[in-house]
Formats: C-alpha cells, structure tokens, sequence
C-alpha cells in the first residue's frame, strides 16, 4: 500500500481524499467546514480526524493539494478589442482556473482605475495587439495602471512590439512577460500565460491568503481547483500512455454560487458547408456562470430561464416559486430533505442551472441562404457529437433524478442553434474526487485515469436524449 | 526601433453573404508573395468584423471582395464605422464583381468613392494591379 493525501481548500468546505496509488484505489474521503477567517487549517486537522476515523491511521507518502480558499484567484484582464484580445485573455485566465471579476476593453479609463483598486485583483493581465498589430492601447493602459502603484503583480501577454516597453513603464511593479495570447488574428496562444498564472498563484496567493502553513505540509503543487479539475478531465478524455481515454466529453458543477462548465473536444465544424466565424476556442475550455447556482445565485436561474419555466418544470405555481426561490436566496444552508415541494424545486432550478450554463458554453449554429445556396455560420464550439457528461454538485448527488437533471445539457429540438451533445451517457461525480485525481494525475496519470474511470462508470446512466 | 522593417499590413476578407472562397485564396497568396503581411478573414466577413481586425492588427489598408453582386450595399457605411472606430483615413479598396448588371464602371467607381473608398476595381483585375494600387497608397506614408 501507498496512501497519497489530496486535500482541496474550498471555501466553505475542504475535502481530503485517501488513495492508495499501488492499488489503485480511493481509501476514504471527508471534508469539515472551514472558513478563511477560522484558519484553514483547523478544517483541514478536522477532516484528517474524520479521515483517520473512516480507514485508521495512514501514512502517506506524499501530499498535494489544490485550493479554491478565499475567493479563489481573482483576476482582472484588459485587451483591446472585445471579441478578439480581451476574450483571448478572458479564456485564457479561466482556463487557468482563475475568477474573472472583470473584463476592459479597449483603453482604461480613470473610472476603470477606481474599479480595479475596489476589486484588488490577485493577478491582473494586460494584452492588447496581435505581435507587430497595435500598440498604443496596451501602452495607456500600462502607463494607466503604472500611475496607481498596483501591488498586485501583472502579466504582460500582448504584442511581443510593446512588452519591454510595457515593462519599463512598469519597472516599480512586479510584471512577468509572456508570449502574446492572440500573436496573430484569430490565434490562439493561452499556455505560457497560464503557465505563468499558476506559478504566481503557487508564489504569492498561497501566502497571501494564509495557506503557507498548510503548504508546509505539502511536497508539490498547490493550483487553483478549477484547474485541477481541467486537468483531470482533459486526462479523462485524452487517456495517457498504458490508458485509454472516454473521448470528448462535457463536465459540469453546479454549486451554491457558481456552475462551471468544462469542454474537452476541438469543437470545429463538421460539415463542407458551415463557415466558421470568431476567435477558435480552446481544446480544454472552461466557463463559469458567476449567475448561475443553487442557493446564493438562486435568483439568476430564475432571471435567466423565466419564472414560468421554473414553474413548469416543478410543477409548482409562479406564486410559489417566487416565495421558496426568495427564502432559499437568504437561507442557503437549506437542502430539499423530505421535502417533495423543495425536491420538485431543486430539481427544475439545477435542470435550467444545467441547460443555462451548458447553453452559454456551447456554440451556435446560423443558417443563411447565399447566392451558393444555403450555408451555416458557426461560432463558438461544435459539442453535438460530444457522448459523455459528467456531473457533480450537490443538487444532482442528492437525487434520484440526477439523469433527468442532467439531460438538460444536451441537445433541445427547439433551440436547435445551440450546438449541445445529441446524446450522451452520463456519469456523476458522487464523492468529488475530480480535483483530487487533477493533482495526482501530475505524478501519476495512470492511478489518477484508472480510478476517475471507475468511480464514474460505477456512477452512470446509459446514453440520454433530452427528451422533451 | 526594431521596428522599421515592419512589413505593411493588409485584412482582406469576401464581404457579406458571400461565400465565394477561391478568389480570396488567390489574393491572399499574391499579396503574401508582394511582402505584405497578411489577415485573411475568409467569407463571409461583416464589416465589424474587418475593423475588429485592422485594429489590433494596426492594419495599413483593408481590401474587401465582393463576387456576388450586392457588394455595393455591403459596403455602405463602411467608411463612416471605420472613422468611428478610430481608423480614421485608413486606405479602403473594393474589387470583384461588386455590382449587378451591365452598369459602366465609371458610374459604379465614382459611386464607391463617393462612399469613401479609396480604389475599386472591375471584375477580370489582375491582382498586380491591386499590388500596384497599394504601393501608391501606402509606400509614402511612414
């Protein structure tokens, strides 16, 4: 027997999982509650406590960990224009597993300025200019941000022409330089940005925000959990040597104040006839719906699906769904139980969390008559041939309906510009093991596949349609 | 400055709903070959997306196609977006079969200047041509 210790910090919760890496095997998991302000590491002596109490005294061999603790990693990016440069940065600090608090585009203004002090960003990442293309906004808005003494550190990826220049004017603040995100249109170039943002997250945020003690029990890697959780499902997909991969796949978490969407497919068009228009998307791509969850963003559901939708799927009238949907946004803590009212509610709000939130992700599809005859515009990703959805998040674990819930990621005759799986089978993430098989998958891929494999495939539903 | 060498940049794209995608491989290959640097948008390419594109690319000229006939109300307007965008003055040339009919070209030229673009040129142009109108254009500028 090896045990490994993979700890996540969460912000409310932080979850330990016991693996044995020779076996091949999960030997127990628990999480306590925990908050910043309590110190973090009383959560995690307690989930150890719970741990040892479940499978007896371990000693591991190594730890790591992820941590979403605090916020998570705050960042703000500005580029130049909105659906080129700025999304390029957008894309690559969530990929990154970064919370983007903001978006500029095109010159900061002073007003912006006061914004960012308010937001005070862990990482701020300036862009702007494909390589030899513009340069004077990403100057302003470096001689911008020089002018308010930031103290948090900056990465500068835009036009390779004007980042020493950007540098200079920056010389009092920390700044890292890395290649251009967007070096040519419509190219692009995210990695060594998001290299260079998990290395600031494992330097600075980890003591800034009172992990230090907790990382000295750590050997290695401390990343942000969202991108523990990309990695495990870019493994998923892709398999590594001596394991196969699922294939293509859609992962979503729904949860209390957020749902995050991960795609691990190209996306491209399928057909002769389809153009292709907008920035290309990543192969691993991450979104989160900062309006979308179960309880603290409870409203956004609502205001996005429609109260009638909410409605009907619960069966409960509009009157009723505003009352409840009002008291569980103020009482967060509260689960369905028993109760079949709350059960019939959660269960329309994290169908429309799901179809929401994979809707936005996904990409869509135009059909337009040229003088060549029809023809199809595509933008964002082509998921429909996508044939596995992995789910977790507390309103799709403590279900019986979880596949019903679930198919709501998938393709719906009648919004059928949206370009969401045709069918699929789906797994759930019962024990949230994802983001712990994210950081052992860093030293061992295959432990790490093997055992995401078999948890989730003794947690799945045959092949879905969405039905209605 | 590293840079004097800059090459000269230039966003071509099929204007509209049009989807006609060999010409555009022709002249993206001609203008690459004369030293220019090259963003091709393809088909297709909304008049936004032209500008989107010559801003952060720092475009020098934009050269539109239209081979379908309506190029003329695709590109009405376009000057004024670019003004707003802040492309103020930028080189605009239109080449294809841009309008309908048997119409002289005269007439449909001095219509598309009157729409503030700087060249347009009939169907059958070789792309030396466009290559020659866009030295002049911009060779003296800095």
């Amino acid at each position: 027997m090896k045990p490994v210790l993979l700890i996540d910090f969460g912000s409310t919760y932080t979850k330990v999982t016991a693996v044995d890496v020779e076996a091949e095997k999960i030997l127990g998991t628990a999480a306590s509650y925990t908050t910043i302000e309590t110190d973090i590491n009383n959560g995690l002596r307690n989930a150890l406590a719970q741990l040892e109490k479940a499978c007896g005294k371990l000693i591991f061999s190594e730890t790591y960990a992820c941590s979403s603790a605090a916020g998570g990693l705050r960042m703000i990016t500005s580029g130049l224009v909105p659906e080129l440069t700025s999304e390029a940065a957008r894309l690559a600090s969530l990929g990154a597993g970064a919370k983007v608090i903001k978006v500029y585009s095109f010159q900061l203004t002073e007003d912006d300025l006061d914004e960012i002090r308010a937001i005070k960003p862990d990482i701020f990442l300036l862009v702007g200019g494909t390589d030899g293309g513009n340069t004077d906004c990403i100057l302003h808005n470096a001689r911008m941000l020089a002018t308010m003494a930031p103290t948090f550190p900056i990465v500068i990826a835009g036009n390779r022409t004007a980042a020493r220049e950007c540098q200079r004017i920056l010389q009092d603040c920390t700044v890292h330089i890395c290649d251009n995100v967007m070096p040519k249109f419509g190219v692009l170039n995210i990695e060594p940005t998001q290299k260079q943002i998990r290395e600031i997250f494992l330097k600075r945020i980890i003591q800034a925000k009172g992990l230090s003690h907790a990382a000295e029990l750590l050997d290695d890697i401390m990343m942000p959990t969202p991108s523990a959780v990309l990695q495990a499902m870019t493994l998923l997909a892709q398999g590594c040597d001596g394991e196969a991969g699922i294939g293509d796949l859609i992962a979503v978490d729904v949860g209390g104040a957020t749902t995050d969407v991960y795609s691990i497919a190209d996306g491209m068009p399928r057909q002769m006839n389809t153009v292709y228009k907008g920035l290309p998307e990543p192969y691993a791509k991450r979104t989160v719906e900062g309006d979308i969850g179960m309880r603290y963003s409870i409203h956004g559901i609502v205001d996005a699906a429609g109260i009638n939708a909410v409605a009907a799927l619960s069966g409960l009238t509009a009157d009723r769904v505003r009352e409840l949907v009002d008291y569980l946004g103020t009482h967060t803590d509260v689960v369905p139980g028993d109760d079949p009212e709350l059960e019939a509610l959660d269960y329309a709000l994290a169908s429309l969390a799901i179809e929401t939130a994979v809707s936005r992700h996904a990409g869509t599809i135009e059909e337009t008559f040229t003088m060549m005859g029809q023809t199809f515009v595509q933008s964002g990703k082509n998921l429909t041939d996508v044939r596995q959805i992995i789910v977790t998040g507390g309103s799709l674990i403590h279900t019986k309906r979880t596949a019903q819930i679930a198919a709501h990621a998938l393709f719906d005759p009648a919004n059928p510009a949206s370009l969401r799986p045709m069918r699929a089978e789906i797994r759930v993430d019962r024990t949230y093991i994802i983001a712990a098989m994210g950081l052992l998958s860093s030293h061992y891929p295959q432990a790490a596949l093997r055992i995401l494999k078999k948890e989730l495939e003794n947690n799945g539903y045959p092949e879905q349609t969405n039905s209605r | 400055m590293e840079n004097t060498h800059r090459k000269k940049v230039l966003v071509i794209g099929v204007i509209g709903a049009d989807v006609h995608a060999v010409g555009n491989k022709i002249l993206y290959h001609a203008f690459t070959e004369a030293g220019f640097d090259v963003v091709n948008l393809g088909v297709m390419v909304s008049q936004e997306e032209y500008i989107a594109a010559a801003i952060e690319a720092n475009a020098d000229a934009i050269v539109i196609s239209s081979l379908y006939g309506q190029g003329e109300l695709d590109c009405r307007g376009m000057r004024e977006k670019c003004d707003e965008a802040g492309l103020k003055g930028i080189p605009l040339l239109v080449g294809g079969n841009i309008v309908i009919g048997k119409q002289s070209f005269e007439e449909v030229e001095k219509r598309f200047k009157a729409m503030g673009f700087d060249r347009a040129f009939p169907p059958g142009t070789p792309p030396e041509t466009t290559i020659e109108a866009l030295h002049e254009l911009l060779d003296d500028k800095a």
